[in-house]
């Protein structure tokens, strides 16, 4: 590493970032963070998602967001040269570019128009001698040219008169490359996860044109999940973890079980969790997986089989995007999905909401503010709502049809004080709006929804995100107690392996929507490494 | 002391305090005008029940996450046939009063679940549909007054004998039945007991609605449809329920407010029902995510009582009629103002 860096330190950066620290709000989310890149080389910067890697590029772009709040502390540097960027225009000038995730054409204009949008190329007319500028005649013979020539430098071969509309996906990509790449001063191109979208052989394609334009010159930045990839074509590697840089790999040293280590891994103590009457074991399933498929956006799940046993904290890891959260959303039918499940040996009814809470299931949303709480109502009507829904409870029973039944305040009451208490949950009492409580207080109350259908197994999707440390200690501990004291099965997701580590019997871990493997959670953070990479590691107990 | 003045009129937001201040000075002026104030106020309490369902009429589709019912003359319409059945079978007094809810009901429940399917297409832009819609069904309607069989002769042109009349009297049928019942007499103030009490009736049938397993189901699925989804609820049902409900409260609406001006209005009259009722209950302190009785009743009192009043002061005064012109700055203004603010609730 030394010897690295000593060699990197003889040549000029096209871009160095050196102690970039962000604060929002009092919370640091980049500690100190160092990245440069020389002219030519690809740099990769891979973390999971909340790393910090957008707060980073946002820094960098100048973004209205960083000024907004506060600015940051630290130095940026374009050939050397302190800049100060405080707009994306001001970054433009400079030299950097972006090739965003979303595509930004307009669909109804050419290849060419796209590329010079708002940098065209004009001659001065009669018109525009009077009323100015904006009126000048388009020359379209060079600005075609002018496109040619950067598409060229792609070595992609398109009608650049076609419009964009009717491209393929892999194309618009190009498109986008290349007006960035039009832009003559530019020295440093940031891709943010530019082959999300890509099919196998367009992201081979595009990664190609990504060699040929460093080959160029060109200093670029690369963000990417899709760690292979990433390994392929870059000549460093930085991975930030927490907004802390936790590791600087070189092209040899890479590897990408290392890099999926360095990504989630934590040294996490086990502490003992309390034993329980009965083990679980593999003679008591309650609930039988079988090639499960999940069409859940930019999340799929396929093939996926898995045992879960009565009585266990069964917990599903893996990077962001291949699939972990799937599981539950496709078992609570809220995603359209394919293939079996089945329950105490009733098979269960898919993409059928009400269907999978009848059958004693219940579901903690990832999405908390979007699908796990009515934000404007009170926290007792939160807590209850399912429950009066499924099971008809907390209903007065004036006339025989269920519809009609109304809301017994009392019992609502009663049972909303018992949960604020058993839960913990820090309010000014039941009858104040969930949207003025902390993140940690509402996971509480989804938590509480869900535990007041009293389920078999309740499923927990990134129960933690978003709340702060000393809550997200409370919500686990609160699982491992209704696990322990209820004999609840409890299915949690999460992208922190740590925390899975720290309460579950064992991690069940997806790799592009397929199950790769079972580990104990006190299996060595390689095999975790490995297996979040799609490998098998040593430790692996049953697939 | 200052602070909860504040928190008071943050509360009521500028508008309303703008509009309960622009009432007092009314009064005020109204009372130095020497006009009879008593008078003007029994006007107003006969106009607040006369409205007010149709002003109800808005809570299920706000509550159901379709926003405010612009298609109301969906549900007038069916109210008005239910009254011309009633006055084409010659019943007069209470039974012609609830023989023509009673018609319209079905129409409404019909009429109300067909509109819901169209909604359920749309959604997002329910209101403007909406306008169309009533709009249009405005119009398709206008072609049944004049091919409909009805053949009492109160009804049809006098000359040829076809086709309803643009305007119907109810005299010698229910007019002003409510309005009459338990009229109550406090010094020279009349207090139209009978009237007010229905209107609070239905509005306590809606409230009670909206605490049934149902009603909060809709409620649940209007704030959030996918909170709703992962409840086992179908958003797309329970937006139906509310969108029925409200044409149905629009029906009722229709024939209180008929049986109230003692006249009934067809062809192109129903066109703008829905407007002022939406700007109401935007009055009243409704958005286009929330809506309560409370609303409902407070939007009514003001405006009503702000159109009643303004008339008299204003001719007084100027020397000319801008009550109509008020009318219009407050109730276009009024739907103008919750429409820009419309998202607001989703920031905090």
């Amino acid at each position: 590493m030394v010897s690295l860096w000593e060699e990197l330190l003889v040549v000029a950066y096209a871009l160095e970032m050196r102690s970039i620290t962000k604060q929002y709000f009092g919370n640091t989310v980049l500690k100190s963070v160092d990245v440069a890149v020389k002219p030519g080389e690809i740099h990769a910067l891979v973390g999971e998602n909340g790393a910090g890697k957008s707060t980073l590029m946002n820094i960098l772009f100048g973004m209205p967001v960083i000024h907004q709040t506060g600015g940051y502390d630290g130095v940026i540097q374009i050939d050397g040269v302190d800049v100060k960027v405080d707009s994306p225009a001001r970054a433009m000038e400079l030299g950097i570019g972006m090739v965003h995730q979303e595509f930004m054409l307009i669909p109804g204009f050419s290849v060419v128009e796209n590329i010079k949008l708002n940098r065209e190329i004009s001659r001065p007319n009669l018109v525009s001698r009077f009323l100015g500028s904006k009126l000048e005649t388009l020359d379209l013979n060079t600005m075609g040219k002018e496109s040619q020539v950067a598409l060229d430098k792609l070595g992609i071969d398109i009608d650049h008169w076609a419009p964009v509309a009717g491209l393929p996906v892999g194309y618009m990509q190009f498109v986008e490359i290349a007006r960035e790449i039009d832009k003559h001063n530019m020295k440093v191109l940031v891709f943010d996860e530019p082959t999300a979208v890509l099919t196998e052989s367009e992201a081979d394609l595009f990664l190609e044109s990504v060699k040929r334009l460093a080959g160029l010159g060109l200093a670029i930045l690369f963000i990417s999940h899709r760690l292979e990839e990433v390994v392929d074509i870059s000549n460093n590697i930085t991975v930030i973890r927490d907004g802390e840089v936790v590791g600087r790999l070189a092209k040899d040293a890479a590897r990408v079980d290392r890099i999926a280590e360095l990504m989630v891994g934590r040294s996490v103590k086990q502490s003992a969790l309390p034993p329980r009457k009965k083990e679980p074991s593999d003679d008591d399933i309650i609930l039988q997986i079988r090639d499960l498929a999940v069409d859940m956006p930019g999340e799929k799940l396929q093939n996926f089989d898995l045992d879960v046993r009565r009585g266990e904290i069964i917990g599903i890891g893996g990077l962001a995007g291949h699939g972990k959260v799937a599981l539950a959303n496709g078992i609570m039918g809220l995603y359209p999905g394919t293939g079996q499940v089945i329950k105490d040996g009733q098979k269960l009814p898919l993409e059928n909401p009400a269907a999978a809470l009848k059958s004693n299931l219940a579901f903690v949303s990832e999405d908390r503010r979007g699908m796990g709480l009515l934000l404007d109502d009170s926290i007792e009507d939160n807590i209850v709502f399912s429950s009066m829904q499924i099971q008809n409870k907390f209903l007065k029973k004036h006339l025989p049809w269920p519809s009609t039944h109304m809301r017994d305040a009392e019992a609502i009451r009663a049972y909303a004080l018992d949960t604020i208490r058993d839960l913990d949950v820090r309010c000014q009492g039941p009858n104040q709006p969930v949207r003025r409580l902390s993140g940690g207080n509402q996971q509480k109350v989804c938590l509480g929804r869900a535990l007041a259908l009293s389920p078999d197994v309740l499923f927990a999707s990134e129960p933690t995100r978003g709340i702060d440390i000393g809550a997200k200690n409370l919500v686990l501990d609160l699982l491992v107690e209704i696990n322990r004291e209820m004999g609840m099965t409890i299915v949690i997701t999460s992208s922190e392996l740590a925390e899975l580590r720290m309460i579950c019997d064992r991690i069940a871990i997806v790799y592009e929507g397929r199950l790769v493997g079972t580990l104990d959670p006190t299996a060595s953070d390689v095999d975790f490494g490995l297996m979040m990479a799609g490998g098998i590691g040593t430790g692996v107990k049953a697939g | 002391m200052k602070k909860k003045l504040l928190d008071f009129a943050a509360k009521m937001e500028i508008p309303r305090l703008i509009i309960v201040g622009f009432l007092l000075f009314i009064f005020a002026v109204a009372f130095i005008t020497g006009l009879p104030l008593d008078s003007l106020f029994s006007a107003s309490l006969v106009r607040v029940g006369m409205n007010g369902v149709l002003v109800l009429a808005m809570v299920p589709t706000v509550s159901a996450g379709v926003g405010l019912n612009f298609g109301l003359p969906v549900g007038v319409l069916c109210g008005l046939v239910g009254v011309l059945l009633s006055m084409q079978l010659d019943l007069h007094g209470f039974v012609g009063f609830f023989s023509a809810l009673l018609f319209s009901f079905p129409l409404a429940v019909l009429a109300g679940w067909a509109y819901a399917l169209l909604l359920n297409r749309v959604k997002g832009q329910e209101m403007m549909v909406g306008t169309y819609v009533g709009f249009s069904s405005v119009a398709v309607m206008c072609i049944f007054w004049l091919l409909a069989p009805f053949n009492n002769p109160e009804l049809v042109w006098a000359i040829g004998g076809r086709g309803l009349r643009s305007t119907l009297t109810l005299d010698k049928h229910f007019a002003k039945v409510l309005n009459n019942l338990f009229l109550v007499k406090l010094g020279k103030i009349e207090i139209p007991l009978g009237l007010l009490g229905f209107f609070g009736l239905l509005c306590l049938i809606v409230h009670l609605l909206f605490r049934t397993k149902l009603g909060l189901a809709i409620k649940a699925a209007g704030s959030n449809p996918r909170f709703a989804e992962a409840a086992g609820i179908n958003p797309d049902h329970t937006r139906i329920y509310g969108v029925i409900l409200s044409t149905v409260l629009g029906a009722v609406g229709i024939v209180i407010y008929a049986q109230s001006y003692g006249f009934v209005q067809l062809y192109m009259a129903p066109l703008m029902m829905g407007f002022p009722a939406v700007a109401a209950i935007l009055l009243g302190g409704a958005s286009l995510q929330r809506a309560s009785i409370g609303h409902v009743i407070l939007g009514t009192f003001l405006f009503q009582t702000l159109l009643t009043i303004t008339l008299p002061v204003a001719s007084r005064v100027v020397q000319g009629d801008i009550s109509e012109v008020a009318r219009l700055i407050v109730s276009n203004g009024m739907i103008l103002y919750a429409l820009t603010r419309g998202e607001r609730r989703e920031i905090a």
